[in-house]
């Protein structure tokens, strides 16, 4: 009986003993960090000054309503070109994915060499893929549309393999077992079953590049992330409060939209 | 535990030969919904395309130069305007700014996590957290940097700041979703038991999330990695994200710009060896 107390005791000892080291540990690697860039704890108290800043400036004013028709023509941009490169992508990363997947392949290396390529893709930084397009293609819609091809087409390719690998070689090989061919497995097996989880794969990087766009536009100059550039270097807060609005707008609709066809779909 | 009057009131159904009705139904709306999906993406993208090309716009000397950059960035990497050992701090300072925005947002979003699970926690504070959440996620990171930036002034406490309410906001919800896959009765049943809520939080619900915890961080982490590059581009807030604002839009530099590349590349390729251990870790 006594022992079966000590027993206790100790587990719950030990338990108290490991949570304090690990405490510890983040609490000096919280302390490094922070020496490490210069970030001054306490500003983390003053976190509401930002907010009460934000309430009193942006609230968007009597002026600010004459840039109104301009935010929605220029977030109306945004969003179809969020929407058209995520598509873009789609397709693209489809075919990929479907010649890449270790279950589907033709050759191994194939799967390997698009493996490689769309973790290229995906890590390179979108501030160099702006950056470099913008060289190229100037100043247009274009650039930010690339920019985030290139983006989602690495995202997409991997979890769109992820997808039809966890589909198992199981139903393969039985569908070829029955004299299917190649394309006859993936339109009629692969596609219809996993279609769903592609669908809300595409919708959750539509939702992405909507948010992914502001930055891009900001740094290509083009778009709603432009124009909020523009109004807020020039201080016009209020304008910029109503490019904020409009943006949360945009999101939240999106966001919504999404979540319906997912329920839809389940 | 056995009520009489539920179990009279459960309807005893005559099975009358198969029901095909309801799972074709079932069906027919979902690929009616996925075709939908489809032409209303497709039509969009349609419309889209042509207009986005400018008037003489030259597509095809644009990808010339668009492949001879990709070829300078990757085949001729060298540097100019900055030292190796001053990029390397760049990166690790990006790297600390990813940890310590995680590590604070990782925090904070446990306890908001808790106040929102709609396991412990009354309806209206649920809802009130989860849209309040929902707005600070709609607004992109970078604004929100650009903001803090005027009221600290720029530098490492506007970004911290910044990307950590981007990061609570995100992770409030990840983190509230797996807990509400804790099943309501174990938490009845601890309940029954005389149980505090502190304990059940410490005895069910924390060693129930770490698994989905650790991962849903480390993803974070990767997400913070990337948004600090891009407010260090984009809001001036340091780290290698500036330097490479710097040489690609002032020096037009893209030998430059192609050492940091492989230099994000390499951390890159680390944090996917990493995540994959976890993976087969927690999967173990």
């Amino acid at each position: 009986m006594n022992s079966d107390v000590q027993q206790v005791n100790n587990f719950f000892n030990n338990k108290r003993f490991r949570l304090s080291v690990i405490l510890v540990i983040l609490g000096l690697a919280y302390l490094g960090a922070s020496i490490g860039l210069g970030f001054q704890t306490r500003s983390l108290l003053n976190v509401q000054n930002g907010v009460i800043w934000l309430i009193q400036n942006f609230i968007p004013n009597e002026a600010s309503k004459g840039y109104w028709n301009e935010i929605i023509k220029q977030l109306f941009r945004t969003f179809l070109v969020a929407v058209a490169s995520t598509t873009c992508a789609a397709v693209a990363s489809l075919f990929l994915s479907i010649i890449g997947a270790k279950t589907l392949t033709p050759a191994i290396t194939i799967s390997w060499v698009i493996r490689a390529f769309s973790s290229l893709l995906r890590n390179i930084p979108i501030v160099a893929w702006a950056m470099i397009l913008l060289f190229s293609f100037k100043q247009n819609d274009l650039t930010g549309f690339l920019a985030l091809f290139f983006m989602t087409l690495g995202f997409l390719t991997r979890a769109f393999m992820e997808t039809i690998e966890d589909f198992g070689t199981e139903k393969i090989q039985a569908l070829q077992a029955t004299g299917a061919t190649y394309l006859q497995v993936i339109f009629q097996g692969l596609l219809p079953e996993v279609a769903v989880a592609l669908m809300s794969w595409v919708l959750y990087m539509i939702e992405n590049n909507v948010r992914d766009a502001t930055l891009v536009g900001l740094l290509t100059g083009t778009g709603i992330g432009f124009i909020f550039n523009l109004y807020f270097k020039s201080l016009r807060y209020g304008a910029a409060g109503l490019v904020v609005l409009s943006v949360i707008i945009l999101v939240v609709a999106v966001e919504l939209i999404s979540n319906l066809i997912g329920r839809l779909l389940s | 535990m056995i009520k009489p009057e539920n179990q009279i009131s459960i309807p005893t159904q005559v099975p009358v030969g198969p029901k095909f009705s309801i799972p074709l139904r079932f069906r027919d709306r979902r690929r009616l919904t996925i075709l939908l999906t489809i032409i209303v993406l497709t039509y969009l993208t349609i419309i889209t395309l042509p207009t986005m090309v400018p008037n003489q716009f030259k597509l095809g000397a644009a990808l010339m130069s668009f492949a001879e950059n990709i070829k300078i960035m990757f085949l001729q990497p060298h540097l100019a305007n900055t030292t190796f050992v001053a990029l390397l701090a760049a990166l690790g300072q990006s790297i600390l700014l990813a940890f310590l925005t995680t590590l604070i947002g990782s925090m904070l979003a446990f306890f908001f996590a808790l106040a929102s699970t709609r396991r412990l926690a009354p309806t209206w504070l649920v809802l009130g957290i989860q849209s309040v959440m929902a707005v600070i996620r709609a607004i992109p990171t970078v604004l929100w940097v650009l903001i803090y930036s005027v009221v600290f002034g720029l530098g490492a406490n506007a970004a911290v700041i910044g990307i950590t309410f981007h990061s609570v906001a995100y992770l409030t919800k990840v983190y509230a979703d797996s807990m509400d896959e804790l099943s309501p009765e174990i938490i009845e049943t601890m309940q029954a038991m005389g149980l505090k809520k502190s304990a059940i939080i410490r005895q069910a619900v924390i060693p129930y999330m770490i698994p989905s915890y650790l991962s849903w961080t480390f993803i974070r982490f990767e997400i913070n990695f990337a948004d600090a590059i891009a407010v260090g581009a984009a809001a001036g807030a340091g780290g290698i994200g500036y330097q490479l604002f710097m040489s690609s839009s002032f020096y037009f530099n893209f030998h430059e710009v192609g050492v940091m590349v492989y230099l994000i590349l390499a951390f890159a390729l680390v944090l996917e060896i990493i995540s994959y251990r976890l993976r087969t870790l927690t999967h173990q």
